[in-house]
């Protein structure tokens, strides 16, 4: 089991996605800068956070364009698991990987603390060993994780089941007050008609192992290797 | 050929940067001020001298690039 980590210029998340895939899960893991096209036999593909471009003109819009993201569409499109975490969220937003945009954050602020997530849909290869309805605590750090999407759209997206994840309260309410930056839902997270690309705002990369004081993320990387190899 | 390229938030699409500057105006004194879009503006120097040609292509280049389409519209014309 291999993971492709992309690497863009301001990438800032790489080492901790490779740390993850390596050191926690003993898994084998390669970085794709991002002028190659070569995805080296990788099974799942992670975007990784950072501002990737220095988020020029639009967090995401720049980085759509490298040779690697060819690659990446090419694997999506095989069915390939991809994930993407904030920047790299962003980053499939802009290539069409994922449906909507995202927002400056209504509070006009960069936000970075720790926000709860309801899972609503845990069938996908980074969903599938938690439960659905279960409330994480995970970290955000953004400035425009203001999801939006034409309302035709997001209802599509409720009736079929493709919102990953939701900002909740402690107690699993999904409330305003909950919400970090406004985005339309409440959505924190979502994943592409065949379920095979997700993306979500908030950090599994930043939460993965007890040191840091909260694991909750772990499980999204190793749903993906319990997905492709079956225990 | 200079080409202006204007993008802005839909209408209808929140516009959280519009709203906080509105609301420094009116802070300012500016009370009529009841409502800000922001957006941007791109100045695009293109060659040759056909302007419908380059009005065309900036369309392209707001579709493809200088826009999100999804929360973004756009207005394009040739300036000099």
């Amino acid at each position: 089991m291999k993971f492709a980590i992309v690497v863009f210029p301001g990438s800032n998340c790489d080492q901790d996605c490779y740390h993850i895939a390596r050191d926690l899960l003993g898994c084998e893991a390669e970085y794709v800068w991002h002028h190659d096209t070569d995805l080296k036999g990788a099974d799942a593909v992670v975007l990784p956070g950072g501002f990737a471009y220095g988020d020029y003109l639009r967090a995401g819009a720049l980085a759509r364009f490298s040779p690697v993201m060819e690659s990446v569409a090419q694997f999506a499109a095989k069915g390939g698991p991809v994930l993407g975490i904030c920047n790299g969220f962003q980053v499939l937003l802009e290539a069409g990987l994922l449906p909507g945009a995202v927002r400056v954050n209504r509070g006009l602020r960069y936000v970075c603390r720790d926000v709860y997530l309801k899972v609503e849909n845990a069938d996908t290869p980074f969903t599938r060993l938690y439960e659905r309805g279960q409330v994480l605590r995970m970290p955000i750090g953004h400035m425009e994780g203001n999801y939006t999407a034409p309302p035709d759209v997001l209802d599509r997206l409720e009736r079929e089941g493709l919102v990953a994840f939701r900002y909740c309260d402690a107690e699993g309410r999904i409330v305003d007050s909950a919400n970090p930056n406004g985005a339309d839902r409440a959505i924190a997270g979502i994943a592409n008609r065949e379920g095979n690309v997700v993306g979500l705002m908030p950090h599994p990369d930043r939460c993965a192992e007890a040191v840091l004081g909260n694991d909750a993320g772990i499980k999204m990387f190793e749903s993906v290797v319990n997905a492709l190899v079956p225990p | 050929m200079k080409v202006e390229v204007r993008v802005y938030p839909k209408e209808g699409v929140l516009d959280p940067q519009g709203r906080a500057i509105a609301s420094a105006l009116v802070r300012l004194g500016h009370k009529g001020v009841q409502d800000v879009r922001a957006g941007k503006v791109f100045f695009v120097e293109v060659a040759g001298d056909d302007r419908s040609r380059a009005e065309s292509d900036a369309r392209k280049m707001a579709e493809e690039l200088l826009a999100n389409t999804v929360i973004e519209g756009f207005d394009v014309r040739v300036v000099s």
